[in-house]
């Protein structure tokens, strides 16, 4: 069970949040073109290595924010609001 | 003394204390301290079980968790537990254990006539066998696998006793307590930190418990763990765990524990769960886990009779117990010696030590030679004779080439077999550390490891015992970042073995019938495994899946190494560059009581009731489970089944009033400046222009334009919407509407609040509705025409704060009261008293779906299935033309969202109004279609309707709004298919005059 470092109440427990999918996947506008829709709504990187990804503290605070997390070893890199941009951490594993 | 094996004076059980129990139906005598192994290997017994495929006799091999063959049934009734090892399981008064996979009985076993067909029965067997005739498989070939496979029974009683769940938390915790682990433990609890130790054994002390040679500061090893365990338990911050086994180890040092807390009492206290979980967050982790010895591939290398050296030292010093009388000794490591000396004092004669390796020597061989025991340098065993036990081992000489001679047979009753020892690295592999082969020992060791752990001893690779304790102490302290511990002198040790044997043991001739187990559990031999690589397997875990080797429950703890070996040397390549199988939790099997622990009857879930579940039950409802809800489905009178009541209900409902408790639906707030912007931006409506008091029915689609919920939604005042959801999606939406918020309108002036539990609701419908309420609503007028269909007000009903709606859900002139939760069952019995005289009846959820099926309303999640549209489910109507933005709203102008062959909501009759379909049930044009066909679509609610005397159905239909009137099959299971007619949902009241009375 992952320990998760919520940026409002500290450390807690994996049960304690819902995660929220991959992060910084700005919504377009409505006028768009229907490929743009459809990358918005259904392409996302699946990526090997540090990932930006929405939490929220869902039996806590219910905030949402963001983390870095290396897929291959569960790492945590960083946690930050959401709104700010992504913190630099390399490719660090 | 009990027990022609047992010896006077030795051992850690208490025989001041004996215990007697059962096993296979027969009394058996031991002492306190006895597992079930020692105790029958004390009779001289070493038969315990039978194989799993060819059903070989067997006894244990080991003396500890990696026992492959001596697996055992221990308890009665709903406590009975299969499959548990007899080296681990401790005995006590009144216990009863029985062998498996055997039948009639242990010694004679029908089930052992596979093992003649062992030559029919390869790697693959069932892949390549039962290919043909297919018609065979259902009647002959699957009952029969079936009846052949599994091993042990499942209890099918309920199990009598409870299992407990314990989170914790240390700074460093120490898995195993064996030398490095008592060494960790004790410098990190010194240096302060909270330190929790484990053990899977019911004492500390690991191999210093069966060595007797090894002085610390002078002490034989039992007595040095004594005094160690005596200085941790006066350490207030530092906790010790026996009987409790680390069985996994997840992400963020995150470790599973598994506790046997009473299976090893005769008389448990009550309240005493059997087992408990521990989820223990580590800071720091040392695994000690210790070394298994590795068992050597040979003819006949099963034979009850032939088990691990180290295993029969620790029979040997643990339990008093010699297993055997005469032992022939087969080794490519010199801790073997050292264990034939310790049997050689005991009593045992030792008929031979035959030696793998060309040139044995050293202390330990030179101290063997001068008691006379003959030692065979460069011998091989070529085979193991004898049936029910050995009788004999065929030693033959390799020669420098690897051929190996004629040999000679030596009689014995006891085989002991070391191949060295192999670091475990069960746990470290299951945090995701790397393996690193070390080509000096010839095993993997632990590398790198992502998680804050260390690894400590011999499960490093560290055999000298003064390794290990300054190994010990160097990991405790650099968990804790102390400076100094405790420091021992090892005044008497042996000398780390050196060379060790992995793989199948050279032999004479081909050896195609030869049986030579690699993983006795599964029995898989070594020509199983080569024929895996012949047959073009390559990498080791396809190997591990085609031939099952290391599958079984004990993990490959024994086995893996061999087999890896074995495709090693087959395939010409190193080790490391064929890798190890990932090992899996559980270390050891793990029962389903302790993984359920209070998480089982009424506590498997959370059980929500509704504000007036005492009186429905009071009423003598029938109850359903709607989520966590329990919710009343109908109220049956005397003499009524479950279809007369609903009818009654419905009936109630249409000609007088009927009462509902709805409070289960999801309630929210959305408060502040900016609601009504949020809302026209969350919803697919417009709600600016909703005046307050006002109610509109509300849809909510995701960014895929597809239907995620709906409700009706109430203007309480400008800067406030009372929002209700599906009782089903309250969270879902509550979450989504915090997503949308948070994350994409941070621009919004919003507050969303749960109100679910707060307030209560009251549904009342029919017409008699306004007649029953309003002489209840504290000069509230609720006259047609001052309080119109879906419109809301606030006040107050016999003094009770009130939110009441005109709405509906049967098409009926309705009302949904809300008052607070606390006061419900209240404003219900004044309702109730009210309406006693005009026919007031309750309903239930089953009569609620009936009246609103009859209207052709749609149930999110029951005619939508997350690729709907609005347009789809006819409320095209509800979608914004002219807002800038909504959720959902550019993928509903995506062509394929109105393409003409989307499924649309229609309403199904059948020919026979008696006939009732069922949900689910596919619809297609032709009676007589060949299947497999495509379905034009599908049924998704049926009943049968009290108001229209007839069955009704709703489907899900391709461009079924353009096909009134069209005929369709629907395809039953058995029968042949019956023809429908797609009508208009609405089957009641199309006008909706009912609604505004």
């Amino acid at each position: 069970m992952l320990l998760i470092d919520c940026p409002y109440c500290g450390p807690r427990a994996e049960i304690e949040f819902a995660y929220g999918g991959e992060a910084h996947i700005a919504r377009p506008a409505a006028d768009v073109s229907e490929a743009e829709w459809a990358a918005f709504l259904y392409l996302r990187d699946n990526t090997k290595g540090v990932l930006a990804e929405r939490w929220r503290h869902s039996h806590g605070c219910g905030r949402f924010f963001n983390a870095l997390r290396d897929t291959r070893t569960d790492r945590f890199h960083a946690f930050y609001e959401i709104g700010t941009p992504r913190p630099d951490v390399g490719d660090a594993a | 003394m009990s027990g022609a094996f047992r010896l006077a004076g030795r051992g850690r059980i208490d025989t001041t204390r004996p215990v007697v129990f059962r096993f296979d139906g027969r009394m058996v005598r031991g002492y306190a301290g006895d597992t079930v192994a020692s105790a029958l290997l004390a009779e001289g017994r070493h038969l315990m079980g039978r194989s799993f495929k060819y059903h070989r006799p067997r006894g244990p091999v080991s003396a500890g968790s990696d026992e492959p063959n001596a697996l055992i049934g221990v308890g009665e009734g709903g406590r009975y537990t299969p499959n548990l090892r007899a080296t681990q399981v401790e005995i006590h008064d009144g216990m009863v254990a029985v062998s498996q996979n055997r039948a009639p009985s242990l010694r004679f076993d029908i089930g052992a006539l596979n093992t003649l067909a062992a030559p029919l029965l390869p790697a693959g067997f069932y892949y390549k066998t039962f290919m043909w005739p297919r018609g065979f498989w259902d009647k002959v070939y699957e009952p029969l696998i079936r009846r052949a496979a599994g091993l042990g029974r499942a209890p099918t009683e309920p199990d009598p006793d409870h299992y407990a769940l314990h989170y914790a938390h240390c700074d460093v915790l120490v898995a195993g307590g064996g030398p490095a682990g008592l060494a960790a433990a004790l410098a990190a609890g010194q240096a302060g930190a909270r330190v929790i130790l484990c053990d899977e054994n019911a004492e500390f002390g690991g191999s210093l418990l069966a060595d007797t040679y090894s002085l610390i500061d002078g002490l034989p090893g039992g007595e040095w763990v004594a005094r160690i365990v005596a200085e941790l338990e006066r350490l207030p911050n530092v906790q010790l765990l026996t009987r409790c086994s680390a069985f996994n180890y997840g992400p963020h040092n995150m470790v599973a524990l598994n506790q046997r807390l009473a299976d090893h009492l005769a008389t448990p206290p009550a309240h005493m769960p059997r087992e408990r979980i521990w989820q223990v967050r580590a800071r720091e982790v040392v695994l000690a886990a210790g070394a298994l010895e590795r068992v050597l591939v040979f003819e006949g290398n099963d034979r009850p009779g032939i088990m691990l050296a180290s295993a029969a030292r620790t029979y040997l010093h643990r339990y008093g117990v010699a297993c055997g009388r005469k032992a022939v000794v087969v080794t490519a490591d010199d801790a073997a010696y050292r264990v034939a000396l310790d049997l050689a004092e005991a009593g045992v004669k030792i008929a031979a030590i035959a030696d793998l390796r060309s040139t044995p020597g050293g202390p330990l061989v030179e101290a063997v030679r001068a008691r006379g025991i003959e030692i065979l340098p460069a011998t091989t065993i070529q085979r193991a004779h004898g049936h029910l036990r050995v009788t004999g081992a065929e030693l033959a000489p390799v020669g420098a080439d690897g051929g190996v001679g004629k040999g000679r047979t030596v009689s014995c009753d006891l085989v002991l077999m070391s191949g060295g020892f192999t670091p475990s690295l069960h746990l470290h592999s299951q945090a995701r550390g790397a393996l690193r082969f070390d080509d000096a020992l010839g095993v993997y060791l632990p590398g790198e490891s992502i998680e804050r752990v260390r690894s400590a001893g011999s499960c490093r690779g560290m055999f000298a015992l003064d390794d290990v304790l300054r190994d010990g102490v160097a990991a405790g302290l650099a968990a804790t970042g102390g400076k100094s511990g405790p420091e021992w002198a090892v005044t008497r040790q042996d000398a780390p073995g050196t060379g060790g044997f992995a793989g199948a043991l050279p032999r004479r001739g081909p050896g195609h019938l030869a049986l030579a187990f690699v993983d006795f559990q599964n029995d898989v031999t070594a020509k199983d495994v080569k024929l895996a690589v012949r047959e073009g397997f390559r990498s080791i875990e396809h190997v591990k899946r085609y031939t099952t080797t290391g599958m079984a429950t004990d993990q490959g703890k024994g086995s893996n190494v061999n087999a890896l070996a074995i495709v090693s040397n087959v395939l010409g390549r190193r080790p490391e560059e064929i890798g190890l199988t990932t090992y899996r939790p559980p270390y050891t099997p793990v029962t389903f009581g302790a993984f359920a622990g209070h998480a089982r009857g009424d506590q498997f879930d959370p059980l929500r009731l509704p504000p007036m579940d005492a009186w429905a039950r009071a009423q003598g409802a029938v109850f359903e489970d709607v989520g966590l809800w329990r919710r009343a489905r109908y109220f049956p009178r005397v003499g009524e089944d479950m279809a007369a009541a609903v009818a009654r209900e419905c009936r109630a409902v249409r000609a007088a009033a009927g009462i509902f408790d709805a409070s289960t639906l999801g309630k929210i707030e959305v408060a502040g400046p900016d609601a009504a912007e949020f809302m026209n931006r969350f919803y697919v409506n417009v709600w600016t222009k909703l005046g307050v008091g006002k109610c509109r029915y509300g849809l909510v689609c995701r960014d895929s334009g597809f239907v995620y919920d709906d409700g009706v939604v109430g203007r309480i005042a400008a800067d406030r919407f009372h929002v209700t959801t599906t009782t089903g999606g309250a969270a879902g939406v509550l979450n989504m509407m915090e997503d949308y918020l948070q994350t994409e309108w941070a621009d919004l002036d919003v507050w969303l609040t749960s109100i679910t539990e707060e307030w209560a609701v009251i549904a009342l419908q029919g017409p008699r509705a306004r007649d029953i309420l309003a002489p209840l609503v504290d000069g509230l007028d609720i006259s047609a025409g001052a309080m119109p269909h879906m419109t809301l007000r606030e006040g107050s009903i016999g003094g009770v704060p009130m939110r009441l709606f005109r709405v509906s859900f049967t098409g009926e002139l309705g009302y949904e009261i809300n008052v607070p939760s606390s006061q419900a069952q209240a404003v219900w019995d004044r309702v109730w008293q009210a309406g006693a005289s005009l026919g007031l009846t309750p309903y239930g959820t089953e009569a609620m779906h009936v009246l609103r099926a009859e209207k052709g309303y749609l149930i999110v999640g029951q005619e939508t299935d997350g690729t709907m549209t609005p347009a789809d489910v006819g409320c095209g109507w509800a979608v914004s033309k002219v807002k800038p933005d909504f959720i959902g709203k550019r993928a509903l102008a995506l062509p394929a969202m109105y393409a003409p062959d989307r499924l649309q909501m229609v309403g199904v009759l059948t020919d026979d109004p008696r006939t009732m379909l069922e949900e689910g049930m596919q619809l297609v044009t032709a009676a007589e279609t060949p299947i497999p066909t495509s379905a034009e679509g599908h049924v998704t609610s049926s009943y049968f309707s009290p108001a229209l005397g007839r069955s009704i159905a709703i489907a899900m239909v391709k461009g079924g709004r353009g096909r009134m009137g069209a005929a369709l099959y629907a395809l039953r299971l058995d029968g042949p298919a019956l023809k429908v007619t797609l009508v208009d949902p609405v089957f009641y009241d199309p006008e909706g005059a009912r609604l505004n009375g």
